[in-house]
């Protein structure tokens, strides 16, 4: 294995009775990067999350994360990770100090290092004014705050994070957003789960899973620019109609509104000269002047829900 | 198992348990009070059976032996009737539960040496039945009579059959049969509950320490409620510990093992709080009802008996009796003791083996 990768899977498998949860993954996150999962509710994202940490053993495919097979040396893992669960797992009716504390003792920090890192911990997430308070009053951003340091205690080269911000506020995320990034300078490794496509853009790399399956990954930027003219934004007088008709045409993959605007996703070009951006963008037009409707068309630079869109679109249609 | 890692489970248990008033609450409470129901209401010795009485002779003797009969304290007169029909007719309508009907040909039965006092009884309601048919067997009227009682029992270390004598020592064990089972079942449940298990299970955490950590505080709670429950017994109800204290507790340790041990694996099995709870709330009756506790061990079915014989409460109850009552050692009723760490080290080794460090 390369020193530069974090986890590598292949074929990673895992059945739930008839279910699929999780079907012949393949990938490789990097080290000391920020690498998300994307997907909505149910694509596996967090079972994927605890197949890599070890939680799950895998019905098929090979996983080898920090150098170490998995399930084989799961345990011996344990000591190097931290995994920040979807739900509050810490003790609610023990005070923010104690939790900590806690943790850091179980994570074999020696007697003298537990009281200095808590410290620390209390100091870097700004949980200094609630030490004595009991985790189960605190609020939602104290409560991601102090879910991170509990995960973090030990220093672990690696945090698994599912969908840690689902519970917060947006100023919250970006602050807890700051820490990420902090970490992963640090020399930390960070896998993070979310359904929010502003997380998902700032990760360093992305996978997005559709029905347990990987659909796409890469660079968030590169996976836009791939879609470059297929995406086109139409100002129509009579937007819902306009939708109707858009939608039925040949090669429309989705049309969302956006305000009064509509954004139409165009299948992957074919090859052939009517699929060139030029000639859709007359298509499109053509189509809406047959119906009466007065419309202005321009093609639009693709974003990072576009990409979605195109992966769990066509995985549908595919499947 | 490392040594740090256990103290931090059983500091962390300490410091939740403090803040839990209502558990808190229960250990204290629920001691007590059994121990005050049960050692007064239970009470096997039936006193101040309402009697009717029908004395038909009206003879000197006749009034000397229902004299007796009311000195015994069993039953107390409250109603004086003129026929048997009469005393019958009171016992349908739940007036009395005993009727004394002495027959005018009373003091020629006697001379003659035929039965010569009838005792009817409500024998719907079997613990009074008992208690009548043990009057008839006392030296009513010997004076009058001259009855000789051809069968003389000595009882042995519970001369006055004070039933709260033999109640406390098992109470110990069901009131601990009761908490331990249900606080160790709850508490592992509840963190599943809680998705803490979800947490720690991603720790170096290993299973033996989480569970041993988890049982050790409720095995000082354990030795904390014997006291309360002995030193209750020995202030209000005045029993007897015959044998060292030394052995009480050593026998108490068994137990309380064994019902922590078995409490880890219902946690293991249950899915929520309120399952754990069932679970052992199943395995508490029987406990009661078939350890010898309420009834006499030799009385049940064979049946009965082998399943008896699986519970820890049973044992228990033998071994705390036996110390407590007769003045036996620990070592000298072996066998039990043995039993008891038999079940706990599988009971340990089921659960150990049950709950896995991963959410498969």
């Amino acid at each position: 294995m390369k020193a530069d990768i974090a986890i590598r899977a292949r074929g990673l498998t895992r059945r739930f009775g008839a279910v699929v949860a999780v079907d012949h993954v393949s990938l490789e996150v990097p080290r000391a990067r920020v690498y998300g999962f994307l997907g909505p509710n149910g694509s596996g994202k967090s079972t994927a999350i605890r197949l890599l940490c070890g939680l799950l053993t895998p019905t098929a495919g090979e996983v080898e994360v920090l150098g170490l097979q998995l399930p084989r040396q799961a345990e011996a893992l344990k000591r190097r990770i931290g995994y920040m669960t979807q739900r509050f797992s810490l003790f609610d009716d023990l005070t923010v100090r104690e939790n900590l504390e806690f943790v850091a003792t179980v994570q074999g920090l020696s007697r003298q290092a537990v009281p200095l890192r808590v410290t620390e911990l209390l100091q870097d997430y700004q949980l200094e004014a609630v030490i004595g308070q009991l985790a189960g009053t605190l609020s939602g951003g104290q409560r991601q705050r102090l879910a991170l340091a509990a995960a973090v205690v030990h220093r672990p080269e690696l945090l698994l994070l599912d969908e840690p911000t689902s519970a917060v506020d947006p100023e919250s995320r970006r602050a807890f957003w700051e820490r990420l990034f902090d970490l992963a300078d640090a020399g930390t490794t960070l896998l993070i789960s979310t359904h929010y496509m502003d997380e998902a853009e700032r990760c360093h790399r992305l996978a997005i899973l559709a029905s347990g399956r990987l659909v796409a990954d890469g660079a968030p930027a590169e996976m836009a620019a791939a879609l470059d003219g297929r995406v086109f934004r139409v100002l129509a007088e009579d937007a819902r109609q306009a939708h109707g008709v858009l939608q039925s045409l040949p090669g429309v993959l989705s049309v969302a509104q956006i305000g009064r605007e509509l954004r139409v996703l165009m299948a992957a070009p074919d090859g052939t000269l009517e699929a060139l951006p030029e000639n859709t963008l007359l298509r499109l037009e053509f189509a809406l002047r047959a119906a009466k409707l007065a419309a202005t068309l321009q093609q639009a630079s693709p974003n990072l829900e576009d990409v979605f869109v195109d992966c769990t679109q066509t995985s549908r249609r595919v499947a | 198992m490392n040594l740090r890692r256990l103290w931090a489970i059983i500091v962390k248990e300490l410091r939740q348990l403090r803040r839990d008033r209502i558990t808190l609450g229960m250990i204290i409470g629920i001691p007590t009070l059994q121990l005050l129901m049960f050692g007064y209401a239970i009470n096997l010795d039936v006193r101040g059976l309402a009697a009717g009485v029908v004395d038909q002779s009206g003879t000197q003797a006749a009034r000397v032996v229902l004299q007796d009969m009311f000195a015994t304290g069993v039953i107390q007169p409250v109603l004086t009737l003129q026929t048997p029909q009469a005393a019958l007719m009171a016992l349908r309508r739940g007036e009395i539960s005993v009727g004394v009907i002495i027959p005018p040909d009373f003091e020629r039965r006697v001379t003659e040496g035929r039965e010569a006092v009838q005792v009817i009884v409500d024998g719907s309601d079997t613990s009074v039945q008992n208690a009548v048919r043990q009057l008839a067997q006392l030296p009513v009227g010997e004076r009058a009579l001259r009855v000789v009682q051809p069968v003389s029992v000595l009882p042995l270390y519970n001369p006055g059959r004070r039933s709260a004598v033999n109640v406390v020592p098992g109470l110990i064990g069901v009131i601990l049969s009761m908490t331990m089972v249900l606080f160790t079942a709850v508490s592992l449940v509840r963190e599943r509950e809680r998705g803490n298990l979800e947490f720690l299970i991603t720790t170096p955490v290993t299973r033996l320490e989480l569970m041993v950590g988890k049982v050790l505080p409720y095995v000082a709670i354990g030795l904390l409620q014997t006291t309360l429950v002995l030193w209750l017994g020995i202030q209000v109800f005045g029993v007897p510990v015959r044998g060292s204290t030394l052995d009480v507790y050593l026998a108490t340790l068994l137990l309380i093992a064994a019902n922590l041990s078995l409490g880890l694996l219902l946690s293991t099995r249950a899915q929520s709080q309120f399952q754990a709870t069932q679970m052992s709330f199943f395995l508490l009756l029987p406990s009661i009802l078939l350890s010898g506790f309420v009834f006499p061990f030799a009385g049940m079915p064979l049946a009965a008996r082998w399943i008896a014989e699986v519970l820890p409460l049973t044992h228990f109850m033998r071994l705390i009796r036996g110390v407590m009552l007769r003045g036996a050692s620990v070592a000298e009723l072996w066998p039990e003791a043995l039993v008891l760490v038999g079940f706990t080290m599988l009971m340990m080794l089921l659960a150990v083996a049950r709950f896995r460090k991963s959410l498969d």
